[in-house]
């Protein structure tokens, strides 16, 4: 419900497009997500090119935010103070998902640093050096790639600053390098030399930066892939209270917004009042913004009390009629009409005449909001012609870039802290930055007066849009008596996230990559695949919520894969195996979870096991949901994990990952839903947009498969086989066939 | 209005609206931030504190009835229990994002205070109130359990 | 239809949905409007049938649950976060009423509260009874709390939880009637009998 939020014009989309070398080349090829992620692959990544741009070859140093800086400072990545600590520069955003550790623990192996010595500052706003491999030339957090990205370039960047402290080392011990070993921040020779890092520091930095250092053997990893050897180096702050959140900057002045925001999407403002909030102690300002009427006062109470007292007159005319059961309705009216094809059957391909089954379904499926725990904010400084903004900022590209032009300051005069954020799921990844807007455009009104925070009430966030779209999938899959699959047809309707913005050059053929992924592409041989999108456009601006397009299609996928292995009278983990083709990676994590599960072993009565396998963001993921019923109310008791993500680099972090995943993605199949009557969002807070709360999570079992395959992700890819996992077993308990979600809607959940 | 907080052992005259929610005065008057807000009407637990050595959620508590009364935030809980129930989240790579830990931190020590030996029942009851949408449950019922085994060991 | 006044029919739409919300609560019949029944019996249960609209109403059956669990709201759905009963009828260890409950209603948070905030005991749950039911539950001694028909009438005309359920605060929906009214209905409920519906 942000006025900015309006598609952006064809100058602008170019603009951004091509800042972020988004846009189709001029040879015509179209970006699609696959060439993004797969451009900066394995082979792209050899050690010792340009990104890592050697110090001599940058203007000025990455700028030091709190910890020692230097004097070995080799890249933008790394610094070894003479205080003995190592300083591991994170370009990527921590929401909660281990990044930080995880990135740290690259460098630490390879520089074979003591854990325990580690510090981490994040990345400014900086693309030049910081940009996210998998995204083009763009800073940013997200599709499960932190690690995937950044996985040579962090051994490297640790690699080059052991190999200057070895050469350091070796000139003052008058000894070959080879002979130098490194371990835990210290550096020795037979002959009984030592030094610690600190001690050589400023030596090191004196040497030659190596263009290509050598890379660890895995046989020689001594934190990555190693089980408790480096445990998260945020989980101290985050048990005392020092942690330190955008709700809790402190700065000098520093003033607190709360924003009117229109109650409707499409709303405008027509006209306010502010008399009596301005005499509400504590109230400083009441300024209208382009979002809608912000109250600045001294503190939160003051500022949610000033808004209580402000009188604000909304046009709805033109935004009172959405209505999200309608909007229902006409999907599936769409959903019968020819799309845009994304898929079409194999040229051999024959579907024939008389199929033994054919199964028809339509599914539903909500608006759904994120949630995360610390709701939407930013605080915005403008002083001395410049700008500073202190934010959980996900995307540091667009939120620096339009940050300045709210600000009308060049780019150079924006400085972004990025601080760990309450959870994000997608959320504060968006391309329309509409928190750090919100702040500058407040700063702005008080005329830099003084620093501010605007703060989401958690309505204000639940009610703001940016929602995961509603989705209605139509299939009609036919089987023949031998249980093969003959046919099968596939509309999807829904919004496209990336129209109208400045990824919208992912946008081939008409189809949104990421309205499709799972459906097509999928693991699954079906060459009979015949599939149709509509992207239908809506006042509600849509996002990427934790795994995108994955949310709605493995349900599908996985649900159907069991309908149809029931039609085919065979084992719904042998239907899937037989589909599988020569995916080994595929069909190894589901046999994994399959065999730890003990699927196939008779279950207590009331008790049934559901499987699902998805693959997303390059990883492999399968689960069995082990389901009870008692009253025709369900319990999830235990969930078996299997995931394939490349090499491991931090397990602990990886099933944490997994659990999280499953405890965000059950959460949304038993509760989520934003509804919308008359223009408005209905669910605003907890008590009506429920979370999943302890006595509901299962027992979580990740098994990890062991891999020497270069990292990929695991932030999302354990949340889509969660919820048709479940979804199996409830049928096989006599459970309905649930087809639209959440499942409170089945009254299959005791409250 | 002023009133005399007594926080984390120390007294605090703060002039606030007596309607005011204690977690916005220990917020913004103090400056103890580890106390978080995460929905404002008890739903979540984040902004849990003790009061006389009970949970209570600092922002469906009005500043004006906690005058007289001990509260003890994040920064200042240092009980055996709460010593053992921190210990225990570091151990264990409790925490994800981190947001809802200090409120699910205070349940757990004020369950622990209470009852050193919890049953899987007693954690469900008294956690319940504690949102996590990292949803690190699993380990938050473990570290209540390590915690507890260190407490009664 | 100019914008002004389109603005103005919208602002009188949302202010009449106010209203209704905050509609009094239905009035009560005093005792008084019973004497027309002359058999004494009959005017006891018709006298008790109107004090039962307060009984049966949400405000008080949500705190006297069959069970160890609350329920909530006009509805009467499970307490969200689920709350317990415990030891002593005022929470759980570590999830006790006063943790979220406080000694009177909040406007910030919209949570009720009341000095004395806590479950009905378990002999005392109304949820899903007959009125008759009820009230021979609150005639019994051995089930409300070893109290005379006096005491009870002094407990439902001046406690102050019981109190509660006409000032529930937010947009809540009070009891019928008043807590005084209320109180002279049992009274005269006591005076013609006390007499239980069937």
């Amino acid at each position: 419900m942000h006025a900015l939020m309006q598609a952006f014009g064809p100058e602008e989309q170019e603009e951004f497009a091509n800042a972020f070398g988004l846009a189709p080349a001029a040879t015509g090829t179209t970006i699609s997500r696959r060439t993004v992620l797969q451009g900066a692959g394995a082979a792209g990544l050899i050690i010792g090119f340009g990104w890592l741009a050697p110090m001599g070859a940058r203007a000025a140093a990455p700028e030091a935010e709190g910890a020692a800086s230097g004097p070995l400072v080799p890249n933008a990545f790394v610094r070894v103070g003479t205080d003995n600590l190592v300083t591991v520069i994170c370009k990527h955003h921590e929401m909660g998902q281990g990044n930080t550790t995880g990135l740290a623990s690259l460098v630490a192996d390879e520089l074979d640093a003591d854990w325990s010595l580690v510090r981490t500052e994040y990345a400014p706003a900086n693309p030049k050096l910081y940009a996210n491999l998998k995204f083009g030339t763009m800073q940013g957090t997200g599709g499960s790639s932190a690690i995937a990205n950044s996985f040579l370039q962090y051994r490297t960047a640790g690699a080059t600053a052991r190999a200057m402290l070895v050469a350091a080392a070796a000139q003052a011990w008058n000894v070959p390098a080879s002979e130098v070993k490194t371990s835990k921040n210290v550096l020795s020779h037979a002959s009984g030399k030592r030094a610690s890092y600190g001690d050589m520091a400023l030596a090191a930095s004196r040497q030659q930066v190596p263009s290509a250092p050598m890379l660890k053997t895995p046989a020689q990893y001594v934190y990555i892939g190693k089980d408790h050897a480096a445990p998260r180096v945020d989980s101290v702050s985050k048990c005392n209270g020092t942690a330190t959140y955008t709700i809790d900057v402190k700065l000098p002045g520093l003033l607190t917004a709360v924003i009117a925001w229109p109650p409707s999407f499409g709303a405008t403002l027509v006209s306010f009042d502010a008399s009596d909030a301005k005499n509400v102690k504590g109230v400083t300002d009441v300024v209208q913004v382009p979002e809608g009427v912000a109250v600045v006062a001294t503190g939160m109470w003051a500022a949610l009390q000033g808004r209580k007292a402000l009188k604000v007159q909304w046009d709805e005319s033109a935004s009172s009629a959405l209505d999200s059961e309608a909007l229902l309705a006409q999907y599936r009216e769409q959903a019968k009409q020819a799309g845009t094809k994304f898929a079409r059957p194999a040229a051999m391909h024959r579907a024939p005449a008389d199929p033994a089954t054919t199964i028809e379904a339509v599914y539903e499926f909500p608006f759904l909001a994120h949630a995360p725990m610390e709701p939407m904010n930013c605080v915005a400084w403008l002083h001395d012609g410049m700008l500073e903004t202190w934010g959980g900022h996900q995307f540091p590209s667009f939120d620096q870039m339009l940050a300045a032009k709210a600000a009308g300051l060049p780019l150079e005069k924006v400085k972004l802290h990025t601080l760990v954020s309450g959870g994000s799921f997608g959320r504060r990844a968006n391309v329309w930055s509409d928190f750090t807007v919100a702040a500058v455009n407040v700063a702005k009104a008080i005329d830099g007066r003084a620093p501010v925070r605007v703060q989401y009430t958690r309505e204000d966030d639940t009610g703001a849009g940016l929602y995961r779209p509603m989705y209605v999938h139509a299939v009609q899959v036919s089987l023949d008596t031998k249980g093969q699959i003959t046919e099968w047809k596939h509309t999807i309707v829904g919004q496209s996230i990336m129209a109208g913005g400045p990824m919208a050059g992912m946008i081939k053929d008409g189809i949104d990559p990421t309205s499709v992924e799972g459906v097509s592409p999928t693991s699954y041989d079906l060459p009979m695949m015949n599939a149709e999108l509509h992207s239908p456009v809506l006042a509600v601006k849509p996002l990427w919520w934790r795994s995108v397009g994955n949310t709605h299609t493995a349900y599908v996928m996985e649900t159907l894969m069991d309908e149809l292995a029931v039609a085919a009278g065979q084992d719904p983990l042998a239907f899937r195996l037989a589909l599988l083709g020569k995916n080994e990676r595929a069909a190894g994590v589901l046999k994994l979870a399959a065999e730890k599960a003990g699927w196939g072993k008779p279950m207590k009565s009331g008790v049934a096991q559901g499987i699902a396998l998805h693959e997303s963001f390059e990883s492999f993921v399968a689960q069995v949901a082990e389901v009870s019923m008692h009253n025709g109310k369900i319990r999830v008791e235990r969930v078996v994990c299997a995931v394939d993500c490349g090499v491991p680099v931090n397990p602990d972090v990886i099933r944490a990952q997994m659990e999280g995943c499953i405890g965000y993605g059950l959460s949304a199949l038993y509760y989520s839903e934003i509804e919308v009557k008359n223009g408005r969002p209905v669910q605003r807070n907890f008590n009506s947009y429920r979370a999943l709360r302890i006595h509901e999570m299962p027992a979580v079992e990740v098994y990890i498969v062991p891999s020497q395959v270069a990292p990929t992700g695991v932030g999302e890819p354990g949340l889509p086989p969660l919820a048709p996992a479940v979804a199996n077993a409830v049928a096989k308990l006599g459970g309905p066939r649930v087809r639209r979600l959440p499942f409170t809607r089945s009254a299959l959940i005791a409250t | 209005m002023s009133i005399t907080l007594n926080v984390n052992a120390q007294n605090h005259d703060v002039d606030a609206d007596p309607n005011a929610p204690l977690l916005w005065v220990i917020r913004d008057d103090l400056g103890l931030t580890g106390t978080k807000y995460g929905c404002g009407i008890a739903q979540c637990g984040a902004c849990t504190v003790h009061v006389d050595g009970e949970p209570v959620r600092s922002c469906s508590a009005p500043v004006s009835a906690m005058a007289g009364r001990k509260v003890t935030t994040i920064e200042g809980v240092s009980s055996r229990a709460a010593k053992a129930v921190q210990k225990a989240w570091v151990d264990l790579d409790v925490v994800q994002c981190g947001y809802c830990q200090s409120g699910q931190i205070m349940s757990a020590t004020a369950l622990l205070e209470k009852v050193p030996k919890p049953t899987d029942e007693d954690i469900d009851r008294a956690m319940a109130g504690n949102i996590c949408r990292c949803a690190t449950y699993q380990r938050i019922r473990a570290a209540i359990h390590a915690a507890s085994a260190e407490l009664t060991a | 239809m100019p914008t002004a006044k389109r603005a103005c029919a919208a602002s009188l739409l949302v202010a009449a949905s106010l209203l209704s919300f905050r509609v009094a609560a239905v009035d009560l019949r005093p005792p008084s409007s019973f004497d027309a029944i002359a058999d004494r019996a009959e005017r006891s249960r018709s006298i008790f049938a109107e004090a039962g609209k307060v009984i049966q109403s949400p405000r008080c059956l949500n705190c006297h649950p069959v069970g160890d669990r609350p329920t909530q709201g006009r509805d009467m759905h499970p307490h969200n976060p689920p709350v317990f009963r415990g030891a002593d009828d005022r929470g759980a260890v570590g999830m006790r009423c006063t943790t979220c409950h406080q000694s009177a209603n909040f406007d910030a948070s919209g949570v009720p509260g009341n000095p004395s905030w806590h479950l009905a005991p378990a002999l005392m749950a109304w949820q899903h009874e007959t009125l008759g039911e009820i009230c021979a539950q609150i005639k019994d001694s051995r089930r409300n709390g070893g109290r005379t028909l006096a005491q009870i009438q002094e407990h439902m005309a001046h406690d102050v939880l019981v109190g509660w359920g006409w000032h529930p605060g937010g947009m809540r929906e009070p009891a019928p009637g008043t807590q005084e009214s209320f109180g002279e209905l049992i009274a005269a409920w006591i005076a013609t009998g006390a007499e239980c519906p069937v």
